[in-house]
């Protein structure tokens, strides 16, 4: 196995793993970013949500290969200098989450809306976010975030 | 011996230093045996404590659910932890500040009561002294049995009880940091698969292990009877081996006895153990009775459907087995593993870790198992399991198939004059631990397929509590205690034929048998010619229920007798959840044109005393969604060849698009007992949906989910 160098939240890593490896390992168990979460391999829940250059992909239904000289962001890499995102900041003040096991692909998935659509509607916010499943319910709370966070990020 | 009359977490766990421990660096360590499941409760306890120690929240280093370190708390379940777990732990935290405040005024030539504290420092007369609980002999004061002597802080003294602090547990989860069972990585970790058909049920025919063993990365292939599992470097690879060795072992037929077209005639044709919950006589009212109605509601098979497979990590050094798992009853796991292992209890240790949601009995158990049976092949390394999805749709034991049947009759005057409800299901329990005495059986599916197996432990069904009314499974919530039904019977059909493997999902009976009585509620409004809110309040004696319900419906803006004009409807439930827990009333707003959705969710709740209000409104507002979710989308699909749902495509479950606006409102009681607020929504939002689709359509559907195909049926 040949290493490839990934550019995740800034930093180039080597990675020794098979090109046709899911993203989402390397990152949770190579590069020890552990706020993708397994769901369910299929793209079908969000639960692994990152970014690749800016846009939202699901990084269990990405193989490493795809990600090579791209930028990927994951949700240890929103903070800016220590501080957290806007809408970090906002899914705790609106403590947004039950068990929080979908909380960090939601995270990603709204911080990528908001990159396209700084002041999205509710339904905006609905159908940008229908693909990512919460289980428990949080779904009232994760919109009143997603609104929070449009606010605090308003010019 | 331990004072009678204290909670029972006390009375089995009565030492003190079990419950609260002063820690050098000026903290406190406070246990409790109720576990993080995504309810909030550790915080919830942490509150508690807080409050009965009087030291800030921050000082408190929480441990919950570990075999090692913590009480025996049994199950995590049951909207009871506040109430059972809550008393116990903070019976404990009185004593313990007794014991201390004590000691602290012996040593000041004081008073106990001219003390005071301010986190863990005593004050004399409002003044710091030098003494704080850290300066005293804490370790040998607290290592002491619980008297229950200590009085709790009165209510109307509460500063953290009742405050809507945040969840000790969110920081970490909306930053991404480790937080997760499924995030542990410990030295020379491994990733372990197992390797089930996605059928269930079947058995293992054929399977040879050597290709799989040759594969990239594999360090063992465990084949011990029909269980497999295999272990690899890399979890690509795990994933990779589980993949091929599940195309190239060959597995018998499967043939339930049943589908799910066909489960609800199936269950009613059974034989069954019949239990009559209660028979209420008033010779008075039967006499009255006019016209008798009936109806027949039913409930398919739910998944529990956590968004996070279960996930298990284990390790095996020297005969002592350590398991980290997100279980909600790490001690009856423990002697279920111990069991399996025939080894006796204290070889095993298990540590709860947070996982995915949890909302009853699912695979985090069984998975446990797995990851023990794989750490023995690869002695000293840790082992990493986590179940792939259509692992946990196949073999996670599901909420079970009901069919509900209610009969009343109606006085001249429209009232209510006898009532009965006839249930049939499956039993709903088979947690580990709970078969008791039974010989050597266990409850975790890996257990069943090993070369020499142990046996399943029985499916049964939780009895009723000691009023007769409450607790039950299949008869949860049968009976109707909210309304005056003096002449009312309930009787629990419990078939023990098995088409699949079940066990205690959210509400357990109570959703489906709230989604019963209250549909017919609003059928008999309608027969009597009430408005349904008013013909519930008639019949309404309890007035907490009655609180909820005027609420709920002042709230949204109840209006009587207006007529729907076919696009949207409007419906209300009501009841108090177990027949003595937290009270809910919801009214749910539909729209029908041109897809079935809720527009909007009005809830009143009244838990009692209430710990954390947005603890509490977080429960319930996703208990709305989960159940809404249940109502309108949710049945598992099988054919009696045990195909079955795999994935979300086949189980779709509520997004986003699909969640209304949601607004709960909080009846504060903090005089009263805590309640939990777990469970109390799914059945009365089920039974408000389809009465609100009955309002803005006129048709009754009566067999949940509430789907476009069966609406159009009912049109005929």
């Amino acid at each position: 196995m040949d290493d490839v160098t990934l550019l995740v939240n800034g930093a180039e890593h080597k990675v020794a793993a098979a090109p046709d490896t899911p993203l989402l390992y390397v990152l949770r168990n190579d590069l020890k970013l552990k706020g993708a979460k397994f769901g369910c391999g299929l793209g079908l829940c969000g639960a692994c949500t990152v970014m690749i250059d800016g846009r939202k992909a699901l990084s269990c239904d990405t193989p490493l290969w795809a990600a090579v000289g791209k930028q990927v962001t994951t949700i240890e890499g929103l903070a800016e200098d220590g501080v957290p995102h806007a809408v970090q900041d906002a899914f705790l003040a609106e403590q947004a989450a039950q068990c929080g096991y979908c909380t960090g692909g939601m995270v990603v998935a709204a911080a990528a809306l908001l990159r396209e659509n700084p002041q999205p509607s509710r339904e905006e916010i609905c159908t940008a976010m229908a693909r990512n499943l919460c289980r428990c319910g949080a779904h009232p709370r994760i919109i009143r975030a997603i609104e929070r966070a449009a606010d605090a990020l308003r010019p | 011996m331990s004072a009678p009359g204290l909670p029972s977490g006390l009375k089995a766990n009565p030492r003190i230093s079990g419950w609260v421990r002063f820690n050098e660096d000026r903290t406190v360590t406070i246990a409790t045996g109720k576990v993080e499941i995504g309810q909030g409760i550790v915080t919830a306890m942490a509150q508690i404590a807080a409050e009965e120690l009087d030291v800030d929240l921050a000082r408190l280093r929480m441990v919950s659910g570990d075999t090692a370190a913590g009480p025996d708390e049994g199950i995590t379940s049951g909207s009871r932890s506040v109430s059972e777990g809550g008393a116990a732990l903070k019976l404990a935290c009185a004593e313990a500040r007794h014991l201390l405040q004590e000691a602290a005024a012996a040593r000041l030539g004081c008073a106990p009561s001219d003390l005071c504290v301010a986190d863990g420092v005593f004050l004399r007369d409002g003044i710091p002294t030098p003494l704080s609980y850290w300066d005293l002999p804490h370790a040998a004061l607290l290592n002491a049995e619980v008297r229950g002597t200590a009085a709790p802080k009165p209510v109307a003294q509460h500063q953290v009880v009742g405050q809507a602090v945040q969840r000790l547990d969110l920081s970490d989860k909306v930053m991404g940091r480790p937080r997760f069972l499924q995030d542990i990585e410990l030295p020379g970790m491994l990733f372990g698969r197992v390797v089930r058909p996605p059928t269930g049920e079947a058995r293992l025919l054929a399977f040879d292990p050597e290709p799989i063993q040759a594969m990239p990365g594999v360090v063992a292939v465990v084949v011990d009877g029909a269980f497999i599992g295999v272990i690899a470097e890399r979890e690509e690879q795990a994933v990779a081996a589980r993949a091929k060795a599940l195309k190239s072992a060959q597995w018998d037929h499967v043939a339930l006895p049943t589908d799910d077209g066909d489960v609800c005639d199936w269950l009613l044709a059974q034989p069954s153990v019949d239990k009559v919950v209660v028979d209420w006589r008033d010779e008075d009212a039967a006499a009255r009775g006019e016209r008798e109605f009936q109806a027949r509601y039913t409930k398919p098979y739910i998944v529990h459907g956590a968004i996070g497979p279960s996930c298990a990590l284990a390790r095996t050094v020297d005969g002592l087995y350590e398991v980290w798992s997100h279980s909600q009853s790490v001690f009856p796991l423990r002697r279920d593993l111990a069991t399996v292992l025939q080894v006796p209890h204290d070889h095993v240790v298990v540590h709860h870790a947070e996982g995915s949601g949890c909302y009853g009995h699912n695979g985090a158990d069984d998975v446990a198992l797995d990851a023990v049976l794989l750490s023995r092949a690869v002695a000293g390394r840790p082992v990493q399991v986590q179940w792939m999805r259509e692992d946990e749709f196949a073999w996670e034991p599901y909420g079970p198939a009901m069919v509900v049947d209610v009969r009343a009759e109606l006085d001249a005057e429209g009232a209510i004059v006898s009532w009965q409800l006839d249930g049939w299901s499956n039993g709903h329990l088979s947690r580990p631990g709970v078969a008791g005495n039974a010989g050597r059986v266990s409850s975790l599916i890996a257990a069943w397929h090993l070369a020499d197996p142990v046996a399943r432990s029985p499916q049964v069904d939780p009895p009723m509590g000691p009023h007769g009314v409450e607790h039950g499974g299949l008869s949860r919530n049968a009976v109707s205690t909210i309304y005056d039904f003096r002449n009312q019977k309930v009787v629990g059909h419990r078939v023990d034929e098995l088409p699949l493997r079940a066990s205690s999902l959210r509400a357990i009976g109570a959703y489906a048998n709230v989604f019963a009585i209250e549909s017919f509620m609003d059928e008999l409004a309608l027969e009597a010619g009430v408005d349904p809110l008013d013909f519930r309040l008639r019949h309404m004696k309890d007035p907490r229920a009655r609180a909820v319900l005027q609420l709920a419906a002042e709230r949204a803006g109840w209006e009587r007798g207006v007529e729907s004009d076919g696009t949207r409807g409007r419906g209300l439930a009501c009841a108090q959840y177990s027949n003595h827990l937290g009270y809910f009333a919801i009214v749910i707003d539909l729209d029908v044109d041109p897809d079935v959705r809720v527009a909007r969710a009005v809830a009143a709740v009244d838990v009692g005393l209430v710990v954390n209000p947005d603890g509490v409104l977080n429960q319930a507002e996703g208990g709305i969604v989960q159940a809404i979710s249940w109502t309108l989308k949710e049945q598992l699909r099988f054919g009696r060849d045990g195909e079955r749902s795999t994935n979300w495509e086949d189980y779709p479950i509520l997004d986003f698009t699909e969640v209304p606006e949601i607004e709960v409102h909080l009846i504060s009681r903090p005089e009263e007992e805590p309640l939990g607020s777990g469970e109390m929504t799914m059945g009365p939002t089920a039974a408000a949906i389809a009465n609100a689709l009955s309002h803005a359509l006129g048709v009754r559907i009566r067999d949940l989910p509430l789907t476009r195909e069966r609406i159009l049926a009912a049109f005929g």
